[in-house]
């Protein structure tokens, strides 16, 4: 696991972008991609931040990224492609419909947990639109189970109330929960 | 109407969670329906989680609460609101009575959660006019040594869960060269992933100031002109509510180029995890700030001397930092005239899971579990008995019944084996699987480990299959039983052998659970 970059990875100028990138980047997400990579790119240690912005504004993190972004950063390509599949949060693919994560940390297993994840795993096999994803700990643990659908954080759940959760419209589960 | 209505919503996640913001508008809405000027404050939450959403009203008496309040209980709550702020309190029953005087706050000991859930937590007017800066104020006016010192003596231990001095790391890297051109950090780790704590979280979207009170008078301490803060991607609105707090608490110069008028800068950042457990220690969340994967570095250097960016660095918890502006406000003694032994001050516990009335309680160190439970608690939410509780964290043992009269103290913990980490407790009811507990331990290890060293990254699988082999041959004493004592060598060779806390504490939990309850293992 010590991947010690000099010895293993050239440098990210040496291989052909299209080695690594099946898809090439739309107009769109180069743009993005650019403006990330202004903003963000100078920062000390900035492949993190980079990384979020890039996800942030895309919803995943396209493989064919990683050529430009190990070039601005001064990384290897296997040093970017170690951190985006190191981390859980970040995903290589877009994700189907919303994303729905169920805590199945220590707080919620003691109030269910494990029984609505099997519930939402029946609920979201039936509809097949929507990503079930594992998430541990949320920071409800006093009001467990605890459930992210979209940005949008649910405590005290039950399986009926996911149903409704997952039944309601789509396009309202996305808006932003907190409002100042 | 002449007279405003002035009505408190909290803006936690513990609050959104359960519709705040539902309950938030069905009051605007009320108060249009019925021409009542309405001032509605979105503050932090009292931590009484219970009773989310918590809705507070303005009276002559001081807030009085109500709770728990669904959106839908607005249009009857509404009149009860109105005859409470006219000094008339009216029988309604989610009425809690005046909020400082139910007695689950009344109780507590808040030093570092006083402001969380009374004020407005971006207001810099709020935090001011409730004691903020005191602390920045006086170390403005004292030396490094004078800060040092009081720090020292206040007896203040990290509260992330290790408990080391917090001044003995301070001295460390006050006292640490750096070379011309190059900076100390101060770095905050805010990377709370253990289940059943959500203090700091609760801090940082309550009372953010506290925070960045706490970061900039460690920098004057120990000479350091940059700061970060690492705060977990699964708390989206603790990163909205701290960014804007930094940017806030910069424009008003009370950090930035020149901190509280001192001459002297530190500049704080607020950056993200990206959702790996294993962040939490402090070596692997200085990787990650750097950019890198989150693998543990082996010690020593040690980060007081070597830490970002190869710089001497603080490293301490939310909590740490936060107790610190009360430290130089009200001096170190104060502070240590709190808690028992060598455990000084307030620790926020966080009662989680199966319990009835969960919630933050901020207590000198010394009281018991039982008295958590069941006199702040108030036992389970589900009416079984409580059958184990585990203390400190997925890293902490489960306490039995039998230890539940030991004071919560480092020392008083350590001798039984056990650990006070971060405060967080998660109790589990009698239906609890002991056996499945542990294996979930072992799995999450495998999960999370960062690899780097093979007791944790192996170790790991290897112990969900041998708990599996331990379960499936109950009846089969002669192969259970050399399962057993292979485990108790695995979770040897982890404690002893890998390189942190993550392999090194993992048989923590499943060994107290094998020890306390071998029956749920078929033993």
């Amino acid at each position: 696991m010590q991947a010690d970059s000099a010895a293993m990875n050239a440098p990210a100028s040496a291989a052909p972008a299209a080695a690594t990138a099946d898809v090439p980047l739309t107009p769109r997400q180069q743009q993005a991609l650019d403006t990330v990579l202004a903003e963000r790119g100078a920062l000390p240690g900035a492949l993190l931040p980079v990384l979020h912005g890039v996800q942030d504004a895309l919803g995943h993190i396209p493989p064919a990224a990683l050529p430009a972004i190990a070039r601005a950063l001064h990384l290897s390509r296997a040093e970017v492609h170690g951190v985006v599949t190191y981390y859980h949060h970040f995903r290589t693919t877009p994700p189907r419909g919303r994303v729905v994560q169920i805590c199945r940390a220590e707080a919620c297993r003691s109030m269910g947990a494990e029984a609505l994840m099997a519930h939402a795993q029946a609920a979201i096999d039936a509809q097949g639109c929507d990503t079930l994803e594992a998430a541990y700990c949320l920071g409800l643990c006093a009001q467990s189970p605890a459930v992210m659908v979209g940005d949008r954080l649910h405590a005290r759940m039950t399986p009926a109330k996911l149903d409704a959760l997952l039944a309601a419209d789509p396009s309202a589960q996305s808006v932003q929960g907190e409002r100042a | 109407m002449s007279t405003t209505l002035t009505l408190h919503v909290p803006r936690d996640s513990a609050a959104l969670a359960v519709g705040a913001d539902a309950v938030a508008d069905a009051l605007h809405a009320a108060a249009l329906a019925h021409g009542v000027a309405l001032q509605l404050v979105r503050n932090g939450s009292r931590g009484l989680l219970w009773l989310e959403t918590l809705v507070e009203v303005a009276t002559p008496q001081g807030r009085v609460a109500y709770g728990p309040v669904a959106p839908e209980d607005v249009p009857a709550l509404w009149p009860a609101l109105v005859a409470d702020a006219a000094g008339m309190p009216p029988a309604h029953p989610l009425r809690q009575g005046v909020t400082d005087q139910i007695p689950y706050l009344a109780l507590q000991e808040r030093l570092t959660f006083r402001r969380v859930g009374v004020t407005d937590p971006l207001s810099l007017d709020d935090y001011a006019v409730h004691g903020g800066w005191a602390g920045l104020r006086a170390a403005v006016g004292m030396d490094s040594a004078a800060i040092l010192h009081e720090v020292t003596h206040s007896g203040l231990r990290g509260r992330g869960g290790a408990a080391f001095p917090a001044g003995i790391k301070w001295k460390t890297v006050a006292s640490a060269a750096v070379a011309p051109g190059a900076t100390k950090y101060v770095v905050c780790n805010a990377d709370e992933g253990d289940s059943g704590t959500f203090a700091d979280r609760m801090l940082m979207e309550g009372d953010p100031y506290l925070l960045v009170e706490g970061m900039a008078i460690a920098a004057l301490a120990v000479g350091a002109t940059e700061g970060y803060v690492y705060v977990r991607s699964e708390y989206p609105h603790a990163v909205a509510t701290l960014t804007e707090a930094v940017a806030r608490a910069a424009a008003a110069g009370w950090i930035g180029d020149n901190v509280a008028g001192s001459g002297r800068a530190f500049r704080l950042h607020v950056r993200m995890g990206a959702g790996s457990y294993v962040c939490g220690e402090e070596t692997a969340m200085l990787e990650s700030l750097e950019g890198k994967r989150g693998i543990v570095r082996a010690k020593p250097p040690l980060p007081a001397l070597e830490g970002l960016f190869g710089q001497p660095t603080v490293i301490n918890n939310v909590l740490t930092f936060a107790a610190v502006p009360t430290i130089l406000a009200e001096g170190g003694a104060f502070y240590r005239n709190y808690g028992v032994g060598r455990s000084h001050g307030t620790l926020p516990f966080q009662l989680a899971g199966n319990i009835r009335r969960g919630g933050l309680v901020e207590k000198a160190f010394g009281l018991t579990l039982r008295e958590l439970l069941y006199g702040f608690g108030g036992g389970t939410v589900s009416g079984r008995p409580v059958k184990a509780v585990q203390v400190g964290g997925p890293l902490g043992t489960y306490v039995p019944e039998s230890q539940w009269d030991v004071p919560l103290d480092y020392e008083a913990y350590a001798a039984i084996g056990a650990v006070v980490g971060h405060g967080g407790l998660v109790v589990h009811d009698d239906t609890a699987d002991m056996a499945g507990l542990a294996r979930y331990a072992m799995e999450f290890c495998a999960l999370e480990s960062c690899g780097k060293c093979t007791p944790c990254r192996i170790g790991s699988t290897r112990g969900v299959e041998v708990i599996d082999r331990i379960t499936l041959n109950r009846d089969q004493p002669v192969v259970r039983d050399q399962q057993v004592t292979l485990l108790r060598d695995l979770c040897e060779t982890m404690v002893g052998g890998s390189l942190c806390a993550m392999g090194g504490m993992t048989p923590f939990p499943v060994l107290s659970a094998l020890n306390h309850y071998p029956a749920d293992f078929g033993l």
